[in-house]
């Protein structure tokens, strides 16, 4: 089917229009990008829908003259979806201003803080960097064990030679 | 089988119960369970030595053609019996392991039996599928109960160790499987092994299967989480790290050799795998000084052992190694338990402090001494009769590569040398005297074992000893099994204790020899240990590969999330330039023909609408900003209407209308002009970007309509709704009939917003309807009376006077009713002509908003006294109702019917039931509208009127 000039030209429009304030920091701009976008991607669907003919009501029209209707429905309850989810954003902006007095989306911080983060669970850093107590039983790189444990066990029992890190005991008694 | 599988369930479900009734002797009740299936499989047995088997199918998922398929063979009875029997026996030593007191038992026995029922599942499951799962359950058992609480970091670091490497196998072995079971055409692995498929998914298949069984079973190079995972309660180490568990890498080798040893690749891997594990293990295990490692890196070396005879697909050799895996459970389980009753006793497990505990407790000194034999291999005992039989087939050339029979021969002779050493220095550091050691005087023991707590082992060492004079009675359960693999040897060795003087035999006195000279040079052999030591290990390379995962996350997160939503939506935008527009440029065949437009008033309106959108991108002002957007709402309409469209331009003025009465709402309270500016560069990037989407999209309107070229689905739609629908209006039709689940999951859309608006405004309750006046405020104060009902408008006495307007109210009083009116009328015709309950319920919105503009926000109240939830709730089910109204007539979900009747005045009357549909659509846009009114409007105003603090209350969390 021949597509018009007209149609595309008006989508692009909207959808340029769109995407230049939506990519705004003010929520305000945001939300009117939103919309923006809503109208031309309903225009889109419903111009892609075929040209234009008549209305698809009985008595108006016959079925061969009438235009598409079900992408006509689709795009219907797409305006009143676009609706509800704007009343939505525009509640953000309500609450954002009521509490903090602010409607421009700044730098978050908490993002920026994971970007920086360096340190480790104590569940992930190396068993070489974790109190004796705390390694893995038969962690692989015995032989350096705990120096404490070492000197303690080979003044009491010279002779008997150690290596590997003990279990510590799990029913509480002396050890 | 399935009745088993539930007994198990239930049992784990109610054993925090019995805990608590009954303190820890509730692990004898628990222990009836496995105990219970142990003699149901031994009931078993005489079909199952008759070659017989017993199957049993659960339909699961008929539709998917998943069943649960259950089936109990040989080798399936062998494992079974091994699990359920120790599974009784280790619950039976709980009972006494724990203090009666303990915490968190309750959690224990129930994990600990849920896990019993899952091996036992693992070993009974015949499909493919149903293996998996209990795999992965045991796994995760597994976790829990050496995690513990998770108060200690080392249990922790061990749980999630061992659960990673076995997830990561365990994954690899569904894909396995799943390839394994394509190209076998079936799921079902009685008949996979026995008729596998070949080519080279068949290879990758069956490598990604061994990836599972060797991490389940700690093969080298993931043999370390086993001695990691010894952080568990002495129990668990017993029956998941020594019998059960780790044997389900072995189970499934022996289950699948007979069908998949002869793929390339399977003996390399299980035999190199096998033999090195077997002597790594040992090697370290000599390293040991505290006695639950020692005895960890002997089942390592041991799994090693097994895995190399059930994975070698030759006949003997699967039956020594069935033989040599009833021995090890029964030996290792005992020595485990052995351990804890020392360690139960004197509070150590450090062979370096232990001295004389043999004199004290002379009857545990003999049944570890039992076990330890077995495991040694001495005759008379199973583990003698097991070694025997892998030596002489091994002898006897029982691989098909004479080469490799002599290696993996060599392998085994020298790992058993270790073997024997760590036994001997099991014995001598839990219970010999040690020179230069004070004994363990009698009152240093804190508890002596009572009868009870030595059961379990002594049993099972017992069981041990037994079975080897008995082992020719085991050859009728073996050689079941065994007959399914082929014979590579000249002739068959049935297991027996003597098989008289043969090269066999020599091994075994070579490894005991071995054994004892290893021993006896022990401090030698320690410093050749040490000097031969190397600095990295597998471990290491875990915990280097987590953390450069860790590292590598951390830098992926950090270069991506740079906290900037512009930035994260540019990405997204830039995305789409170059994926769908990438396609759009170079694939898209575009149309060779053009019109200038429809009508050459599309184009005026057109050019009206871009205009508008411009100077809402231009405009700094909030309010003048949303009117221009409103031009370019308006506009589209208008394009609609030209578009033939009218329901949908009908919808675009009402909607457009209540967008800009709620922007105002919102936008009043906001400074006058829009403030962050942003730097020119980033201007350009986003206008560049814009106006790439722009075009890639005007490309994409053009290129569909170009691509129209298939009849249209909805070419039938007109008349099906019509002769169906009985409706003129296609599109109402569509909404209410034809497509109406689309439109009611569509309605909670909406009222998921709407409940979403009201809770992002009312910072506390946001239930009720919206406030009325009160009589006082609304006559103005003296007057004690309420507002004659008469008067219309008798809140907007509660604005102050400059804030009235009397032509607004006047004009109010005029249209009110008849907008409700319309609204109906647009309700009820919409089935014919344009309208609907969209339509209605969005006009029937703007008169509310005219009222609450007219009168303030008791007036809305006024004008509808019902709670907004209400409406929207009601709406959804009157909906939903229809739906299921159809449902219970016998028709399908949403179907429509039509009722025509000659009533006496009406005359002729028809209603088609999808008006109720339409009425619930009605309920919920208006109720969606009354709800951003309450909340944006009425709630705004009255935070303001109140002066409302939004400090919270001490104790009250609201979230920001």
């Amino acid at each position: 089917m021949t597509p018009t000039i007209v149609l595309p030209v008006v989508i692009g429009g909207l959808y340029a229009a769109g995407v230049y304030l939506l990519l705004d920091r003010s929520l305000t701009r945001v939300i009117l990008g939103f919309v923006l976008l809503g109208n031309a991607t309903n225009l889109l669907l419903l111009s892609a829908s075929g040209p234009a003919a008549l209305a698809p009501i009985f008595g108006y029209a016959e079925a061969e003259e009438m235009s598409d209707p079900l992408p006509q429905a689709l795009v219907l309850t797409a305006i009143v979806i676009t609706f509800g989810v704007t009343a939505f954003l525009l509640a953000m902006v309500h609450r954002s201003w009521r509490l903090v007095r602010q409607e421009v989306i700044e730098v978050d911080e908490e993002d920026r803080r994971v970007a920086r983060r360096e340190g480790m669970d104590a569940d992930d850093i190396d068993p070489d960097d974790l109190p004796t107590e705390d390694r893995p039983a038969g962690k692989g790189n015995t032989l350096h064990s705990d120096v404490d444990v070492e000197e303690r066990l080979a003044q009491r029992y010279e002779g008997i030679p150690s290596d590997d890190v003990t279990l510590p005991p799990t029913r509480g008694g002396r050890s | 089988m399935g009745l088993l599988l539930l007994l198990h369930l239930l049992a784990a479900v109610g054993a925090p119960l019995l805990v608590r009734w009954w303190g820890r002797q509730a692990f004898l009740a628990l222990a009836l369970v496995p105990a219970a299936a142990f003699g149901w499989v031994l009931t078993r047995l005489g079909t199952v030595v008759g070659g017989g088997e017993v199957r049993e199918t659960l339909s699961w998922i008929p539709a998917l053609d998943l069943q649960i398929a259950l089936r109990l063979d040989a080798l399936a009875l062998t494992f079974a019996a091994l699990v359920t029997g120790v599974g009784a026996l280790v619950l039976v030593y709980c009972a006494r392991y724990f203090e009666p007191d303990e915490e968190g038992v309750g959690r224990f026995a129930a994990v600990m039996t849920a896990f019993a029922g899952s091996m036992l599942g693992l070993v009974l499951a015949d499909d493919v599928l149903v293996l998996y799962v209990f795999w992965e359950l045991t796994t995760v058992f597994s976790f829990l109960l050496i995690g513990g609480s998770g108060a200690k970091l080392a249990g922790r670091r061990a749980a999630s160790q061992a659960l990673l490497l076995t997830t990561a196998g365990g994954l690899a072995m569904l894909v396995g499987l799943l390839m394994i079971s394509g190209v076998s055409d079936s799921r079902l692995l009685s008949e996979i092994v026995a008729d596998p498929g070949s080519g080279p998914v068949m290879v990758a298949g069956t490598m990604l299967v061994l990836a599972g069984a060797v991490t389940k079973s700690a093969m080298v190079p993931f043999h370390f989480w086993l001695p990691a995972a010894m952080e568990a309660p002495t129990p668990v180490s017993a029956y998941l790290h020594a019998a059960a568990m780790v044997k389900a890498g072995i189970y499934l080798v022996a289950r699948l050799a007979p069908g998949l040893a002869d793929v390339p690749g399977w003996r390399p891997v299980v035999l190199g795998l096998g033999v090195a594990t077997m002597l790594i293990g040992g090697w370290r295990s000599l390293r040991q000084n505290d006695l639950k490692l020692l005895l960890a890196f002997s089942t390592v070396s041991q799994l090693g052992f097994l895995i190399t005879m059930v994975g070698a697909g030759s006949q003997e050799l699967a039956a020594a190694g069935l033989a040599m895996t009833i021995a090890h459970a029964l030996s290792k389980s005992t020595l485990f338990l052995s351990v804890g009753v020392i360690d139960h006793a004197t509070g150590v497990r450090d062979l370096r402090l232990l001295s004389g505990l043999g004199r004290r407790m002379p009857v545990l000194a003999v049944i570890a001494t039992l076990a330890a034999a077995s495991l040694v291999g001495l005759p008379p005992f199973l583990g003698f009769v097991g070694k025997e039989a892998a030596f002489t087939a091994l002898w006897d050339g029982g691989l098909p590569d004479r080469v490799s029979a002599v290696v993996v021969l060599v392998g085994l002779v020298l790992g058993s040398v270790f073997t024997a050493a760590y036994c001997a220095r099991y014995l001598w550091g839990a219970f010999a005297r040690k020179p230069g050691l004070p004994d363990s005087a009698p009152e240093e023991l804190e508890h002596h074992p009572g009868p009870l707590f030595l059961a379990a082992p002594a049993v099972l060492a017992l069981a041990g000893l037994a079975a080897g004079p008995a082992s020719p009675l085991l050859d009728h359960l073996v050689v079941v099994y065994a007959e399914t693999l082929p014979l590579i040897a000249p002739e068959a060795e049935h297991l027996a204790l003597w098989h008289g003087l043969q090269p066999a035999l020599a091994l075994s006195a070579v490894t005991l020899l071995g054994g004892a000279a290893l021993f006896a040079l022990r401090s030698q052999f320690t410093r050749l240990q040490h000097r031969l030591a190397v600095g990295a290990s597998a471990d290491e390379g875990y915990w280097n590969t987590l953390q450069s995962l860790d590292r590598l996350a951390v830098l992926v997160t950090g270069t991506t999330q740079r906290g900037s939503l512009p930035t994260y939506l540019g990405t997204i935008l830039v995305v789409v330039l170059l994926v769908p527009g990438t396609v759009l440029l170079a694939r898209t065949p575009w149309p060779d023909q053009w019109r200038a437009w429809d009508s050459p008033l599309q184009a005026l309106v057109g050019a009206i609408v871009l205009i508008a959108a411009v100077l809402t991108v231009r405009i700094k002002q909030r309010l003048s900003a949303v009117l221009a957007l409103g031009i370019t709402g308006y506009g589209l309409a208008l394009l609609f209407v030209l578009h033939g469209a009218p329901d949908l331009a009908l919808t675009q003025f009402l909607v457009e209308t209540l967008s800009l009465v709620v922007f105002v709402l919102v936008l009043r309270k906001l400074p006058k002009d829009i403030g962050a500016r942003h730097r020119p560069a980033e201007r350009t990037v986003r206008a560049a970007i814009a106006v790439c989407v722009g075009l890639v999209m005007a490309g994409a309107g053009a290129a569909a309509l170009g691509a129209r070229t298939a009849t249209p689905v909805s070419v039938a739609i007109p008349e099906l709704a019509l002769e169906e629908g009985h409706g003129q209006n296609v599109v109402n039709v569509i909404l209410v009939d034809i497509r109406a689940w689309d439109t009611l999951g569509e309605l909670s859309v909406l009222v998921v917003a709407a409940t979403g608006v009201a809770s992002l405004v009312f910072l506390r309750r946001r239930t009720g309807a919206v406030d009325r006046a009160s009589e006082e405020e609304a006559s103005g104060g003296g007057d004690a009376r309420r507002a004659p009902k008469a008067q219309w408008l008798s809140a907007s006495g509660t604005l102050a006077p400059q804030r009235r307007s009397v032509v607004l109210e006047v004009a109010t009083r005029f249209l009110f009713h008849t907008i409700v009116v319309f609204s109906l009328f647009l309700l009820f015709s919409g089935h014919n002509d344009p309208g609907g309950g969209f339509a209605g319920g969005l006009v029937a919105g703007l008169a509310l908003v005219l009222r609450y503009l007219a009168g303030g926000r008791y007036e809305l109240g006024e004008a509808a006294p019902v709670a907004p939830g209400l409406l929207l709730g009601g709406g959804l089910v009157f909906a939903g109702g229809t739906g299921v109204v159809a449902l219970l007539l016998g028709g399908a979900v949403l179907e429509s019917a039509y009722l025509e009747a000659d009533l006496p005045v009406l005359g002729h009357a028809s209603l088609p039931t999808a008006l109720f549909f339409d009425i619930g659509v009605y309920l919920i846009v208006v109720g969606l509208i009354l709800d951003i009114l309450r909340s944006l409007g009425a709630e705004q105003d009255r935070q303001e009127d109140e002066e409302d603090p939004i400090d919270a209350a001490p104790d009250e969390v609201i979230v920001r």
